[in-house]
């Protein structure tokens, strides 16, 4: 299989990643390499195998759904790139 | 003075608790070794200032039942620490201050240890020779120009120039070991589950763990018994019995049954690490235990499954860095022009290629093909060690295919770089605890590691067979100082 630059350019747009010409073409090379690598799994008949999600072998336990973080809003805004005590600031959205 | 960056943890924790050394004393040591050492960029960001008055702080009133009486420590740049910045290796993350401490950084602190600063690895973990970090790429102290390995590069070279006695490093397909190994040091990669991933810039997390990174295996039994803690903020955290793992150390494996696996024995591999690992079975028979052939047939599917489930969790997990809420942020046009152009500044080409890779695997169309495809893989290589184990209690192999290479060398072939891993990343994804020590040299001096792997929480178990091999081995780590003019 191979993917092409309309498909890189689909990716990119999904991932939120802007890429040029030049970006776009080095990732298709990169990514053809890598997918070739990656299709030495199709060898494998995995038909009735079930899928592993995860290797602990325990079920998530319950607790009480009860707030222990209070009064921490001034943390929660501190590392937000533009300054604003209460909010934070994304540019203009609704015209 | 001087020689007191030169001693193990443990010997470090004696002469603290015998009054012999101060933790001033000793924290001023590492610190003058550090200032000395820049040219290795070890470190990110230091913490000097502050380490010093906590030591001095604790001489004071020294605690002396803590297991870390007044020892400074730099860790990896990947666990949050509060208050300090933590960046990940990324410039998208190159502003950021915590405001909490991750759970494995606090047990330590919670021992009595002192931040001496945080250690550069691989942007966000990704990476096998510390070149993708943003914050320049790491010497190994064995040689210059020569990789660390990676991600855990800068903790690796730490530990190895002996900057700091100790570190923490995180390893999702062999970010522990294979650094241990290309610097000829200690490192564990303990049971998925048993150290909380709480405050750990998230890689791929079904994968992600904490573990020790030492001089030496008893020092890595310490660090490993106050690391792991059962953590109600981690879900996948497991609520086991741990065992202090230095005290119950011991080198007596006699009648253990130790299997050899035929798959690693790879197309290619250089006759130095064949025959390290034919050194290894001979130290293990030396020490009364017994080797088994075995087979675990799916290993060379392990590498092309990681490249499939770990960045398709990165994706996911690295999608919270959009320039909103914290973090490095691009002037946009709009909100989605701010997103775009602000992931393509703040992520390096090795970030972006694995958010690529992720999105793809997971897109519309493909999930099944892939994703699905890849998990279900990695059950066959979970069953393969399961099955291993109704016959042994541990299984033996070289940690890497390789010893360190060049800077450089291997920067334009992603998949030759991916290919360091092929014989940490089955453990990670079989969530098994792994170890690696160093077993010895290459014709170019460099060093060479082996690789024991255990059951699930059988992390005793491995720490024992490594003890009672180090002794056999007797390694003897080749520092020069070359960095210091």
């Amino acid at each position: 299989m191979s993917i092409d630059l309309k498909t890189i350019k689909h990716i990119s747009k999904l991932s939120r990643i802007s890429v040029d010409e030049k970006k776009a073409d080095k990732l298709a090379g990169d990514l053809n390499s890598i997918f070739d690598f990656i299709e030495k799994l199709n060898e494998l008949k995995t038909d009735n195998v079930e899928p592993l999600t995860s290797v602990a072998e325990t079920s998530l336990k319950l607790r009480i759904d009860e707030v222990k973080s209070k009064n921490i809003r001034e943390q929660i805004v501190k590392n937000s790139p533009q300054d604003n005590e209460d909010y934070f600031v994304v540019p203009k959205v609704i015209e | 003075m001087s020689d007191i960056t030169k001693q193990s943890l443990t010997q470090l924790v004696e002469n603290i608790k015998n009054k012999k050394l101060s933790s001033t004393d000793i924290t001023k040591a590492f610190i003058e070794r550090s200032e000395k050492s820049k040219e290795l960029n070890s470190y990110i960001t230091d913490d000097f200032t502050s380490a010093l008055e906590k030591a001095k702080k604790f001489d004071q009133k020294p605690n002396l039942n803590l297991k870390l009486p007044g020892v400074p420590m730099a860790v990896k740049d990947l666990f949050c620490t509060k208050n300090i910045k933590t960046t990940a290796g990324s410039k998208i993350l190159s502003n950021f201050v915590p405001t909490y401490e991750s759970t494995v950084t606090e047990n330590i602190w919670n021992e009595g240890a002192i931040l001496l600063g945080k250690l550069n690895c691989d942007e966000f973990a990704m990476g096998s020779s510390n070149e993708t970090s943003f914050f320049g790429n790491v010497q190994n102290p064995i040689d210059e120009n020569l990789v660390p390995g990676g991600s855990s590069g800068g903790s690796a070279s730490a530990v190895a120039g002996q900057l700091t006695p100790i570190t923490i490093g995180t390893d999702t397909g062999g970010s522990i070991r294979q650094p241990a190994s290309f610097t000829g040091i200690v490192g564990l990669k303990p049971t998925y589950g048993s150290c909380s991933r709480y405050g750990i810039v998230a890689f791929a997390s079904s994968l992600d763990q904490a573990g020790p990174m030492a001089q030496n295996v008893r020092d890595c039994a310490l660090l490993q018994e106050v690391i792991s803690t059962y953590d109600t903020k981690d879900s996948t955290s497991i609520d086991f019995k741990r065992k202090q793992y230095s005290k119950e150390l011991t080198n007596n494996i006699k009648g253990k049954k130790i299997g050899i696996p035929k798959e690693y024995r790879i197309d290619g591999m250089p006759k130095e690490i064949e025959d390290l690992w034919q050194k290894g079975v001979q130290y293990v028979k030396d020490c009364g235990a017994e080797t088994i052939d075995i087979s675990l047939p799916h290993t060379s599917y392990a590498l092309p499954t990681y490249y499939i489930v770990a960045p398709a969790e990165a994706s996911s997990n690295l999608a919270r860095y959009d320039g909103v809420k914290y973090g490095f942020r691009a002037q946009g046009e709009n909100l989605i022009d701010m997103y775009e152009k602000t992931r393509s500044e703040g992520f390096g080409a090795e970030v972006q290629r694995r958010i690529m890779i992720g999105t793809y695997v997971l897109s519309s169309g493909y999930y099944d093909a892939y994703y699905l495809k890849a998990q279900k893989v990695r059950n066959l290589i979970k069953n393969d060690f399961d099955e291993a184990y109704k016959k042994v209690d541990a299984i033996l192999t070289p940690s890497t295919p390789s010893s360190a290479f060049k800077i450089g060398e291997k920067t334009n072939d992603p998949v030759s770089m991916y290919l360091n891993d092929i014989f940490t990343v089955p453990v990670n994804l079989a969530g098994l605890p792994g170890i690696s020590i160093p077993a010895g040299h290459d014709s170019k001096g460099y060093p060479l590691g082996l690789q024991i792997i255990g059951k699930a929480f059988d992390e005793q178990n491995i720490l024992n067979i490594a003890y009672a091999m180090e002794e056999k081995i007797d390694f003897k780590n080749k520092i020069t100082d070359w960095w210091i003019k």
